[in-house]
């Protein structure tokens, strides 16, 4: 079953995203903030991860520079999912190593749109 | 005696507004589907403060307002599309078309745009492409709303979200939050134009393919005759079909047959059809 870390400092995104992923048959996992899915990607690198941008302790973008620098043994997708909608931010986050990018508010058709992208739906 | 969960039988109303989507645009809802009608007229309704459909059927059958038909009938359209839809189809159709000569694709019942945007897409990315070797994209839908949105070129996110890589969005549209504006760079290769598959002339010329995916399947038998015989004398020679990718022209048609190429695709089989009898 493919996996996914769904990084969102709110409890109402994660449980929304993790509803619709395990209707895509993901196995989900939830962190909190980049620190937490750091953690979490050392342990056991996900197939994809749904990132937030902005969050406590450490956001989206540090979390994946940390991440592209880091040695976690495989390279895990990852799909931004954030309020931040401009065309800057999008580009930024490219730039920056994202795979994907979705634009909250989303739908299922919206994320399994996106998972098939990467190769992952 | 009726189930507790069975549907109700359609009632006069629906069978008006059927029978009226069928004369204009040869498209059919079955019986058991008759629960769209109340679905996709709802807007109407209450934009014409309106409770029942039998109070728009009345409006309909007075003839004191001409525009109530139309506007029924582009609420029932069915104008479910977006970019690269089935994305495996845009791969079949990149290495079914060649580069060779000036191309010209047909987008039968093109909705909102998307398709033909994304054919557009496609061949503007090929390595070496340039404005002289983009081919010409003809696109027509029945719904006059969705070709002036095509026209205009403007989607919302969760349209730019469906189908579109991000990459493509970043270098082929403008815009953010609600709305994004694909690029006149690409929206000039496409050519709009409004078009009745059953009872107006095809575009004229002769197209290297026609896609006409999801469309077919709504229309009665008799109709689908007359969309192929029309597909099949636009299509030059050696031209390709596309349908939908739960589509078929097993059993429907001999003008057409499974592309042993390209599979997916369809070849015209018989001689070419007189374009003033397909019409």
């Amino acid at each position: 079953m493919k996996t996914c870390l769904v990084v969102d400092d709110s409890k109402v995104i994660r449980k929304v995203a993790r509803h619709i992923l395990e209707t895509l048959e993901f196995t989900v996992s939830e962190a909190g903030d980049g620190r937490e899915a750091l953690d979490a990607c050392m342990a056991s690198p996900p197939d994809v991860i749904l990132l937030d941008w902005n969050m406590p302790v450490m956001s989206g973008m540090d979390f994946l520079r940390a991440l592209r620098e880091s040695d976690v043994p495989t390279r895990p997708k990852v799909v931004f999912c954030t309020t931040e909608n401009g065309m800057a931010y999008i580009r930024a986050a490219i730039e920056a190593g994202a795979d994907e990018y979705v634009m909250k508010p989303f739908d299922r058709d919206t994320l399994e749109s996106k998972l098939q992208i990467v190769g992952l739906a | 005696m009726m189930g507790a969960t069975a549907k109700p039988a359609p009632s006069a109303a629906h069978s008006v507004l059927a029978a009226l989507l069928e004369a204009r645009t040869g498209q059919q809802i079955a019986s058991h589907r008759a629960w769209r009608l109340d679905t996709e007229l709802t807007p109407l309704l209450r934009a014409r403060g309106l409770e029942t459909l039998d109070e728009l059927v009345a409006q309909f059958l007075s003839g004191h307002d001409g525009q109530v038909a139309d506007r029924i009938v582009e609420a029932l359209l069915n104008g479910e599309t977006s970019f690269f839809r089935d994305a495996g189809t845009f791969d079949l159709i990149d290495q079914a078309i060649g580069g060779e000569g000036r191309v010209r694709l047909w987008s039968a019942g093109c909705a909102t745009g998307q398709e033909p945007l994304s054919l557009a897409m496609m061949f503007a990315e090929r390595p070496g492409s340039s404005a002289a070797s983009m081919p010409e994209i003809v696109a027509t839908d029945v719904s006059e709303s969705a070709l002036a949105r095509a026209r205009a070129g403007r989607y919302t996110q969760f349209e730019v979200q469906r189908g579109l890589p991000v990459r493509r969005l970043m270098h082929w549209f403008e815009g953010n939050d609600a709305e994004w504006t694909v690029s006149a760079d690409l929206l000039r290769h496409v050519s709009y134009r409004r078009m009745n598959l059953v009872v107006d002339p095809a575009p004229a010329g002769q197209f290297d393919m026609v896609l006409c995916r999801n469309v077919l399947l709504y229309l009665a038998a008799p109709y689908k005759r007359t969309v192929f015989a029309k597909i099949a004398a636009a299509l030059r020679p050696g031209g390709f079909l596309v349908l939908g990718a739960g589509e078929t022209v097993i059993g429907q048609t001999g003008l057409f047959h499974p592309s042993a190429r390209y599979r997916g695709l369809y070849e015209r089989t018989a001689a070419p059809v007189e374009r003033s009898r397909a019409a």
